[in-house]
């Protein structure tokens, strides 16, 4: 049971094969197998998940006189920085070690209205600043693939959960890569939508102009039956935009025919591990066969672009993370003596080794005399990124890159170098300074760990991403694989 | 040698909206502490702010009384500090791209007008309230952070709509800094944007101001001036820092550029210290917030929304109506009465009665029952009909006078309020003549001076006419009937 998908669930239950309560437990019966190695959750909501199982199944018996959505009575996982009313919010900080919000994000808010079972809360680099879910100071979650191996992050504790049958559907979130990067370590689908397709109410800001919700699943059907629930215009996100959402199920069309596929060049050379340059090749390959036009496109600024994002990216986040201060909130030091003290042990005590250097780079792009030639340069050359997209998307309807340019590292192989651990999201990054829609999906194996296939789309285009990656999943077996847990 | 002064004013208005800048709260004034609160006025993780659209109109509407240029596209912007009172440990403001910006308000300054720039209008949100409880640390002003056993914050404030207004060094003395806020006061009270209080905080300026030598292009040293808490505390702040610049420049010192504090009570200003280096706020565009961007058929219907503007309206006062430019002055100074005034001379046109009655009687009623005009329980009409009734003789000005205060009391209808009391005038002549030869019978001694040729006494009897009658004879009807009893 726990090992289907949401949409073969949904059959189940509307013929009345299986209920929520059924599956819920089936869910929570495969946690307790697996969690012992993977650790991906960091809490689990099992009491109000049986209750929340209950009342789908209660309305699930009124079906279908009264229709019910796709997602009723199905078990979500949450990543562990997006509020949950009553339920532990740690964004796997121990600043928040304690804090339980007092309202829902309105990601969670949707779910619930449509029916969802939230099970729990998933572990991640800590404030999701990090490539590898290493940054918790939770605990570490293990690749299901290769218990040696990082699952990728920052959201890793979802991906991680969805490729080890420990969650029907999960949501992550997406700064420079963190649902993508993850779900290629992990051989699971995740769509980072375009900026403000998904309302961010409630999502702990890291980087607010780039950070974006989306789904991680086991298949393209799921991404698309979340993406109906989550997307949307929020009156509390002011950056969400007011555009209508469509039915994404119905760009689930195999056909790919005439599609002008882009090869990123620059995400084909240097730096980038031979056998996953040779999947990705051979995706192009198979778009080919599929009828599609394959182009090879330049974006010469992608150069410029882990060092812009790590100006942007670190200014916001040294305003976002200001307010974990010790007054209201999460966790206080018992060392302060006065107001001094409070701020300085709170955050020296509350803030992980690579929080605080990002702060600290942040602070300093922002200060007075290096605002000009840090930050307000990195908002030029972000603007000069969006236009080499622009070009490539005019020339073309999709891109197509790998998502990350090696399979899942090692433990502990890049928690010293914190720049090679940054180049692990150089081919992610591009995409979030361009605010555009990109998703990951399997495209073959290395070491048996599983490569992830990057489609970016235009502004807005999920429909069309999604029906690529759609064909090419019908067209190709990778996702049906699943690590031997 | 001979000095100018140079003063510009940071004001920060609090805007009168129903919520608070970024969220739903309610602005409303003394509820108990941390209660008019929620996850976005508090910080809290994940949440978001939604700017107020009524505050944004607000701000327009003033912008526009301020003859400022609406800008196409501000943006909001984050100030960093850290303190209790600031949630996000970050303020929403606007820093490069204001809101509008190059205005100007006129003021009349011992009745010379003079334009005032206005460098910028700008909208933020205000901080919340610390409670330091415990002992001072020796040598420090207790109720202060530091020495504080315990600090407790209410963040109740925290998000109420705040709109900067910040004028160009274009006053040249104490007065005119006062007189400027006194005008904008007027201003911003006028249109309903703030009640604009400055002993209750919901006008608050910072004074910029410096001298140089008469004649001198360049400006001096500038300080600024802090916690002037009423229109005259600005005038009498600034009187002392102007002293005391031109006291330290003689002596052959120079002036520091830093912030003083005003003492209400020894009416001095004092360098704040404590405030050992130079803040960086490290300003950047808020990512949370989209650029405001009002659309310019909005503008204009704000704008045409707005009408006829104090200064403009007291010209038209003085030109049509035929009133002192003072008590026209005083009558524009609110909306309500201006609008009061225009109203009634529809229904009884004399405007200078009118405008006596509202500047006297009413503003004194008023002002001795702490409302506003807005809970005056009188309307044009009835203020009309008292008017006519004093002009037809059935009233006289004193009972009048009574009338209305108890119209202004009860909120009751002219007509029943006299029927209840019997307070119309006595002009029967039978009636007064009873009055009368009771008067004359008890006062034999002063009939006596009168038929004695002491005319004066005559006042004395018309007053006891006065008295018996309750104050309801018809005076010139008594006068006359007195004088033909006491012939007789």
């Amino acid at each position: 049971m726990h090992g289907k998908t949401a949409h073969e669930l949904h059959n189940l239950l509307i013929n009345k094969k299986t209920s929520s309560v059924e599956i819920t437990q089936a869910v929570f019966a495969r946690i307790e197998k697996a969690e012992d190695k993977i650790r991906a959750y960091v809490t689990l909501n099992k009491e109000e998940a049986l209750e929340q199982a209950r009342a789908a199944d209660r309305q699930i018996s009124r079906s279908p006189d009264i229709p019910i959505s796709q997602l009723t009575g199905i078990p979500v996982a949450v990543k562990d920085n997006m509020c949950t009313k009553g339920i532990l919010t740690t964004c796997s900080s121990k600043i928040l070690s304690n804090y339980i919000p007092p309202y829902d994000a309105t990601v969670v808010t949707k779910l619930k209205e449509a029916g969802a079972v939230i099970i729990g809360k998933t572990n991640l680099d800590e404030f999701a600043m990090g490539s590898s879910t290493e940054n918790s100071a939770n605990h570490v979650t293990r690749n299901p693939w290769n218990l040696e191996a990082v699952p990728g992050g920052s959201s890793g504790g979802s991906a991680a959960a969805i490729a080890a049958a420990e969650a029907i559907l999960a949501t992550g979130s997406d700064t420079g890569g963190s649902i993508r990067q993850p779900a290629a370590f992990c051989g699971v689908v995740g769509l980072k939508p375009t900026y403000g397709r998904v309302s961010r109410y409630g999502l702990v800001a890291f980087a607010s102009s780039l950070d974006q919700i989306g789904p991680i699943t086991k298949d393209m059907t799921d991404a698309a039956i979340m993406m109906n629930v989550m997307a949307g215009r929020d009156e509390l996100d002011s950056t969400s935009v007011d555009l209508p959402v469509p039915d994404y199920r119905k760009a689930l069309v195999n056909n790919v025919k005439k599609m002008r596929v882009g090869l990123i060049k620059e995400l084909m050379g240097q730096g980038i591990d031979p056998e996953v340059k040779a999947a990705v090749k051979k995706a192009a390959d198979t778009f080919a066969n599929l009828g599609a036009e394959m182009i090879e496109v330049s974006l010469p600024s992608f150069e410029y672009a882990v060092a812009t994002y790590y100006l942007i990216a670190t200014a916001e986040a040294s305003s976002n993370l200001a307010r974990f201060d010790g007054v209201k909130f999460g966790r206080r030091s018992k060392a302060a003596k006065d107001i001094l003290t409070m701020y300085y042990n709170t955050r020296r005590e509350g803030f992980g080794p690579e929080v605080k250097r990002r702060i600290m780079l942040g602070t300093y792009a922002l200060s007075a005399g290096y605002y000009d030639a840090y930050y307000l340069k990195a908002l030029k050359v972000r603007t000069l990124i969006k236009q080499d997209f622009e070009k490539a998307l005019g020339a073309c309807d999709i891109l197509i890159s790998p998502t990350a340019p090696t399979i899942a590292f090692k433990l502990g192989e890049k928690t010293a170098d914190p720049l090679s651990m940054y180049l692990s999201d150089i081919a992610t990054i591009p995409v979030n300074l361009a605010g555009l829609p990109a998703i990951s999906l399997p495209c073959g194996f290395s070491n048996k760990l599983p490569i992830g296939l990057q489609i970016i789309g235009r502004a807005f285009a999920e429909e069309i991403i999604l029906r690529a990656a759609f064909t090419y999943e019908q067209n190709t077996d990778w996702h049906k694989a699943k690590p031997n847990v | 040698m001979k000095y100018e002064t140079v003063i510009g004013l940071e004001t920060h208005a609090q805007l009168l909206t129903q919520s608070k800048m970024f969220c739903a709260c309610p602005t409303k004034f003394g509820a108990p502490p941390n209660t008019n609160i929620c996850p976005i006025c508090t910080g809290q993780p994940g949440s978001l702010p939604v700017t107020n659209k009524k505050a944004v109109e607000l701000a327009i509407e003033t912008a526009i009384a301020l003859n400022c240029k609406i800008e196409p596209s501000s943006i909001f912007a984050r100030k960093h500090y850290f303190y209790p009172d600031l949630p996000k440990d970050y303020q929403i403001s606007q820093y490069e791209l204001p809101l509008a910006t190059k205005g100007h308000l006129e003021i009349e300054v011992d009745g010379q007008k003079k334009r005032i720039g206005i460098t910028r209008v700008h909208l933020e949100e205000d901080a919340g309230k610390l409670v330091h409880v415990g002992a001072a640390l020796p040598g420090r002003q207790a109720g202060r952070i530091m020495g504080s056993e315990e600090s407790l914050v209410d963040y109740n404030r925290t998000g109420t709509p705040l709109m900067e207004i910040v004028s160009e060094p274009d006053l040249r003395s104490p007065k005119e800094a006062a007189v400027y806020m006194q005008t904008l006061a007027n201003l911003l009270q006028y249109i309903g944007v703030c009640d604009a209080r400055m002993e209750e905080g919901s006008l608050r300026c910072d004074a910029n101001i410096s001298i140089r030598p008469v004649g001198s292009k360049e400006f001096g040293v500038k300080t600024e001036v802090k916690n002037m808490n009423s229109f005259k505390a600005v005038d009498k702040a600034l009187l002392a820092e102007e002293k005391r610049h031109i006291e330290v420049v003689e002596e052959g010192g120079r002036i520091i550029q830093e912030t003083r504090f005003f003492d209400d009570i020894t009416e001095t200003t004092t360098g704040m210290r404590g405030k050992e280096y130079a803040h960086d706020y490290r300003y950047f565009p808020e990512p949370d917030l989209v650029p405001l961007e009002p659309e310019s058929e909005w503008v204009a219907e704000i704008r045409k929304s707005l009408g006829e503007l104090p200064a403009a309206r007291k010209e038209r006062f003085v030109g049509d109506l035929g009133l002192q430019p003072e008590i026209a002055g005083l009558l524009v100074a609110s909306k309500s009465t201006a609008d009061f005034l225009e109203e009634t001379v529809k229904l009884y046109p004399k405007a200078t009665a009118i405008a006596n009655w509202l500047v006297g009687d009413i503003a004194a009623f008023l002002n001795e029952n702490k409302k506003s005009f807005s809970q005056l329980e009188l309307t044009p009409a009835q203020l009309a009909e008292i008017l006519k009734l004093i002009e037809d003789g059935t009233l006289s000005n004193k009972i009048a006078k009574t009338v209305l205060l108890e119209v202004l009391k009860t909120g009751k209808q002219v007509k029943d309020v006299i029927a209840e009391s019997g307070l119309t005038q006595i002009s029967n002549e039978n009636e007064l003549n009873k009055i009368i030869q009771e008067v004359i019978k008890n006062n034999p001694k002063q009939v006596e001076q009168f038929k004695a040729g002491k005319e004066t006494v005559m006042m004395f009897l018309v007053g006891q006419v006065m008295k018996l009658s309750k104050g309801r004879a018809n005076p010139a009807l008594a006068n006359q009937l007195l004088k033909k009893n006491l012939a007789s």
